[in-house]
């Protein structure tokens, strides 16, 4: 059976996590993560003149980590899924460029590390592909100057905002019996619920969340608890506790083991009101802490959950709501057969 | 007609999530780094006016807005101007330096895409508002003027 | 000059200008461009209604450094170069007022673009 329910992937012949690999900034570097990262970046710029050549160099350099990681090559690597935040996917193509490696290029916004994971694993699943890489991207600087406004222009940064990581992680799947293995994934659809207010991003990807993760449940006709772990990307402190009250309207309960990455990566200190975003959030914080524990033991069963708003810097200007869009990867520890 | 009720109580409720801050450090913040620039531009006024006998009361207030829009321009420039910004809030966009600040941050950072389709084009992303909008104001002063 | 019940004046009003806009953003979360264009517009409806110079008495650079000074600049501008040189000086009186300062943050901006690049917050 390849499907089950209305909207889920079964991967019966499970894709294994053969190698994985997370590169941060410093600032994400300093935070709750620290210690499990791969690689954290002293010069966000990597040498490169501008800070988007910088974002694409930086998701190359992840890309082949966890290409090294797996003790591969790129050239044994059938396919590359990526995605990221600039217009046209720019830093993804252009590191495909550099990689030379088949590209198949993916826009989730922050939902990217799910999307390229499901992809990815569908490619697996049914032998089109031996190794696939699934990685994403997302730099500060250069969403800033996309989405919001120049650097040093003096403007405050309002109490709902989150902070856009500078992070890249990646993925490489491949066919096996040992290692962690992605089981199934649910695509999500597009949820709009008509939040307008651009600086709440976890308000308006909340409802999406909610949908998705409502849907992979009834689809497997199982409850939250399940799963040790249910993690979603970037709702941010806001967004959470507002899918906590989204969830329990429909008689769903999420307990302690809900968490979201974007909430847990910057230490009070730091200054980031609702937490962390951007695509490189969730998926540094999967590619290093979360893999790590399911290779440990301590978690054995994950739901993550990456969530990304739809819209355009024009699609705002215009008047348009915020369209979100959230995608779910089941993930099985070490043991699983 | 579902999806319209539902979108509207979703939003109302969000207000209602939304952390309301405390309003007074910020308000205090704006408050006094306002004052003080504009303290900063009396003061410029007077040292003019001490300096060059000749000067016209006018003519010393101009230089001295010319004076704090070229120190606010440095201070974006250095990377201060932005920190100054976040602290204060309005008492760093009110005042003359922030309009400034806002013709100095896009030319820095469109600079990358060159000097005349990005620093040169983008220079007034944020301000043109400003100055569109205070020409078309004056017009308008102008003809009241005569009308009236 | 160097009067200090002048500057205390400055800081006071300067300061509140400063304030109403700080109060703005939090209730109404406007952007700074909206807050510039509200504050220019503000200084234009002074001058309008003839009340500006009066409050410059008062308290000189807390309302002519703020932006609020820059509409009333714009707006006495096309006043006065209509009493001067007929109807076009409402067109061109406005600018022309303002030239100055707009050319020299123009020049400053060039200059700081070419010599800096802009960094990472922190």
């Amino acid at each position: 059976m390849n499907k089950i329910g209305n909207a889920t992937m079964v991967f019966e012949n499970a894709p294994r996590v053969i190698g994985n690999y997370s590169i941060v900034g410093d600032k994400e570097g300093a935070g709750n993560f620290g210690q499990y990262f791969d690689e954290i970046l002293d010069d966000d710029t990597l040498g490169e003149r501008t800070y988007e050549k910088a974002e694409c160099k930086l998701l190359e350099q992840c890309v082949r980590g966890a290409i090294d990681n797996a003790k591969l090559s790129p050239l044994d690597i059938d396919c590359v899924v990526c995605g990221d935040l600039m217009n046209q996917i720019t830093s993804s193509s252009f590191a495909a460029r550099s990689l030379n490696i088949p590209y198949i290029g993916v826009f989730g916004a922050c939902s990217t590390m799910a999307e390229s994971l499901a992809v990815g694993a569908s490619l697996v699943n049914a032998h089109y592909a031996n190794y696939v890489a699934c990685a994403t991207v997302s730099h500060f600087s250069s969403a800033e100057k996309q989405f919001r406004y120049p650097l040093e222009l003096g403007t405050q940064r309002p109490p709902t905002s989150q902070w856009t990581t500078t992070g890249s992680g990646a993925t490489v799947l491949g066919h096996g019996d040992k290692g962690v293995a992605i089981t199934h994934a649910t695509i999500g659809k597009v949820v709009d619920w008509n939040v307008t207010d651009v600086n709440n991003m976890g308000g308006a990807m909340a409802p999406a969340a909610f949908d998705t993760i409502y849907q992979h449940l009834q689809d497997l006709s199982i409850g939250p608890d399940y799963y040790d772990l249910i993690l979603t990307g970037d709702l941010g402190k806001l967004g959470s506790e507002v899918l906590i009250d989204l969830m329990e309207n429909k008689g769903i309960h999420l307990s302690s083991n809900y968490s979201d990455c974007g909430q847990m990566m910057f230490k009070n200190n730091q200054k980031t009101f609702m937490g962390a975003s951007g695509c490189g959030c969730c998926a540094s914080v999967l590619n290093s802490y979360v893999l790590q524990r399911l290779r440990n033991k301590s978690l054995k069963n994950v739901l993550f959950v990456a969530t990304g708003a739809l819209l355009s810097p024009l699609t705002c200007q215009q008047g348009e709501s915020i369209p979100c869009i959230a995608h779910a990867v089941s993930l099985k520890g070490e043991d699983y057969v | 007609m579902l999806d319209i009720e539902r979108n509207k109580k979703y939003n109302d409720y969000l207000e209602h999530k939304i952390p309301k801050t405390r309003p007074w450090p910020t308000l205090f913040h704006a408050f006094w780094v306002g004052g003080l620039i504009c303290l900063l531009g009396e003061a410029i006024k007077d040292l003019l006016m001490l300096g060059f006998v000749n000067m016209t009361v006018d003519d010393a207030n101009n230089w001295a807005l010319i004076i704090l829009i070229a120190l606010a321009s440095l201070l974006t420039g250095i990377g201060v101007y932005d920190r100054i910004g976040a602290y204060a809030g309005a008492g760093s966009i009110v005042p003359i330096t922030g309009f400034s600040n806002s013709i100095t941050s896009p030319a820095m950072e469109f600079r990358r895409e060159g000097v005349i389709f990005g620093l040169c084009a983008k220079m007034f992303v944020i301000s043109g508002p400003v100055i569109v909008l205070g020409v078309v104001a004056s017009i308008i002063a102008g003809v009241l003027n005569i009308i009236f | 000059m160097f009067d200090a019940i002048m500057y205390l004046k400055v800081f006071l009003v300067g300061g509140f200008v400063c304030m109403l806009g700080q109060i703005l953003i939090i209730t109404t979360r406007m952007t700074s461009a909206r807050i510039l264009v509200t504050f220019l517009m503000l200084g234009v409806v002074l001058e309008i209604f003839h009340l500006f110079e009066p409050i410059r008495e008062f308290c000189g650079a807390g309302i002519t450094v703020p932006i609020i000074g820059f509409g009333y600049s714009l707006a006495k501008g096309a006043i006065q170069a209509y009493e001067t040189s007929g109807l076009i000086g409402i067109f061109a009186g406005g600018l022309q007022a303002v030239a100055g300062g707009i050319a020299v943050a123009v020049v400053c901006a060039f200059v700081m673009a070419m010599l800096f690049k802009s960094k990472t917050k922190v």
